[in-house]
């Protein structure tokens, strides 16, 4: 029952940046040949300092940027944007939510608005199907009805994201690339939020892709981890190999950088400081 | 006698809705050389508490409180400019965003030495000078060269790095740090934090950490606040905090941490209080 639901062979992404009047053109090299495999219902976590070309690497596997060579697979098809259109068939397979839904919301659009949007650009619903649609799925990630007619700005931090979940998943798409979905959030918001990607994982069986920079978050919600460092991979496996045994320099600096709040932990730091 | 003693402080907000109270009646001291870290939700007026000390709350906020006192003066009863002449230089604050805090219109290195022309009254070669001893001591790479830097030239982490550089560059007797890692890559935050410890241990100042992080508390804090809501909800130094946590707030924000996930689900705030109100026997 393992289906592949996105392969990636040896992706790279190029940006020319420069080459004006003065001055020659230079070329960064974001994304240095990434290959993997992910099956359905599973997440599979791009970790890496900003910089590192995650964010690059989902906005190629959204569809929003092409990839410079490489193949991308999405449900076993060859898919290059630079050469075909995208289908609206293709753009209902892939969403992505963004870091900060402060920003990611259209603050003139009503909420119902930015539900009813994929659905008017992307199928032939009528307008009383959109409605529908858009309220059975604010009452699914957790919001009322009540908020329909809404604007962004009366919503919180938390509530805004579980907006922005509720547009991804309006065209029940089958991947869902997730760019640092919680870390504008505060704790205990963070974790109401990781609660609701894991309760509408297991209900429409949903595979995810989670870009990220803390450790602990994606300790607790991958399957695979993948660490980047300056454009490429320098560790790929699940998350129990690469948790217990990070062979890379940078996966282990990256551990050793996380706060850790166990008991020892603090004992050791201030015994350390009283030394000192 | 602290650096810092605040009794019973309450901040209210006019609004359209009527009198919003931000914080209700906190008190709080810190002393020489110690690390007190405020921890609490967004919203939990964590920020508001220390804008208020440092007299940074716009016009329609009422301060009262029965005493606020920092190094022996009187903070309630001080006019704008004898005010002016302690924050900055006695008492500092770091932001959460550092790209937003700096000016982007003046070179980074103006913005430092405004600080030592308006508190040291130092000339322009001592300035200089000394605005490269502190970007040497906060770790910026070729200082002489970066003073002549613009803040978008420079990486997030760098800028926090420049704000903590005029923070502390009139040695002040204590430090507030607002959230100052938030917006930073664990590996730069990291860096900072250790940054701001050791400047901490080597000036002997006083430092306040506002964060809702309860890694960042673990990792430098010798005391905490736990605020909710605008209340305290529990005070306790940091052992015994993450040991045996008293407050049910507390051990609520402590199990909504991801490593302390049990099972598939984190518990949620939300969830540990209305559990709470259940077992009282109150409505939530």
């Amino acid at each position: 029952m393992s289906e592949v639901v996105l392969e990636g062979r040896n992706i790279v992404r190029d940006y020319y940046v420069g080459g004006g009047l003065f001055g020659k053109q230079k070329t960064v090299h974001a994304v240095k040949g990434v290959s993997f495999t992910l099956e359905k219902g599973k997440t599979l976590a791009i970790v890496g300092e900003s910089g590192c070309g995650k964010s690059t690497l989902g906005r190629i596997l959204t569809l929003i940027d092409p990839q410079t060579s490489g193949e991308l697979l999405i449900d076993g098809k060859p898919i290059n944007i630079a050469k075909d259109r995208v289908t609206a068939e293709m753009r209902r397979k892939v969403q992505i939510i963004f870091q900060n839904p402060y920003g990611s919301l259209n603050p003139r659009q009503k909420i119902g608005e930015v539900l009813g949007e994929p659905l008017l650009l992307n199928t032939n619903k009528t307008a009383a199907e959109r409605r529908d649609l858009a309220m059975q799925m604010l009452v699914k990630v957790g919001l009322g009805p009540e908020h329909y007619n809404r604007y962004p700005h009366m919503f919180s931090g938390g509530q805004r994201q579980r907006i922005a979940i509720a547009r991804a998943l309006m065209l029940s798409p089958s991947l869902l690339v997730l760019d640092e979905p919680v870390s504008a959030l505060d704790l205990s918001v963070q974790a109401q939020v990781l609660n609701l990607l894991a309760d509408l994982q297991d209900e429409f069986n949903l595979t995810y892709v989670f870009i990220s920079h803390d450790l602990s978050v994606v300790r607790y919600i991958a399957d695979e981890v993948m660490v980047m460092y300056y454009g490429e991979v320098v560790e790929y496996g699940t998350r129990e190999e690469v948790f217990a045994n990070p062979q890379h320099s940078y996966t282990k600096t990256l551990f050793a950088a996380t706060p850790k709040s166990d008991v020892e932990s603090i004992r050791a730091r201030l015994a350390k400081k009283k030394a000192a | 006698m602290a650096l810092l003693e605040i009794k019973n402080l309450s901040v209210g907000f006019d609004t359209n809705a009527g009198l919003f109270m931000a914080v209700q009646g906190i008190d709080l001291s810190v002393d020489n050389r110690e690390v007190l870290a405020i921890v609490g939700e967004s919203g939990s007026g964590k920020s508001v508490a220390m804008l208020a000390v440092m007299g940074l709350l716009p016009k329609t906020a009422t301060v009262t409180a029965d005493s606020m006192t920092f190094d022996g003066h009187n903070m309630l009863t001080m006019t704008g400019k004898q005010r002016r002449e302690i924050v900055g230089r006695d008492v500092a604050m770091i932001f959460q965003e550092p790209m937003a805090s700096l000016n982007p219109c003046f070179t980074v290195g103006f913005q430092l030495e405004e600080v030592l022309r308006f508190h040291m009254k130092m000339d322009g070669p001592t300035r200089r000078k000394r605005a490269i001893e502190l970007f040497k001591q906060v770790g910026i790479p070729s200082p002489e060269e970066r003073l002549n830097s613009f803040p978008h030239q420079m990486s997030g982490g760098q800028c926090q790095r420049v704000m903590i550089a005029i923070a502390i560059a009139c040695n002040p007797k204590l430090l507030i740090a607002d959230e100052p890692t938030t917006a930073l890559d664990v590996t730069i935050q990291k860096q900072i934090l250790d940054l701001l410890v050791s400047l901490q241990v080597k000036h002997g100042m006083g430092l306040i950490m506002i964060t809702h992080d309860m890694g960042v508390v673990a990792e430098t804090a010798d005391r905490v606040i736990v605020q909710y809501k605008g209340r305290k909800m529990e005070e306790a130094d940091v052992l015994s905090l993450f040991e045996s946590p008293k407050s049910p707030y507390t051990r609520a924000l402590l199990s909504a941490l991801p490593e302390n996930a049990t099972g598939d689900r984190l518990s949620t705030v939300a969830d540990f209080m209305k559990n709470e109100a259940a077992n009282a026997g109150v409505a939530p």
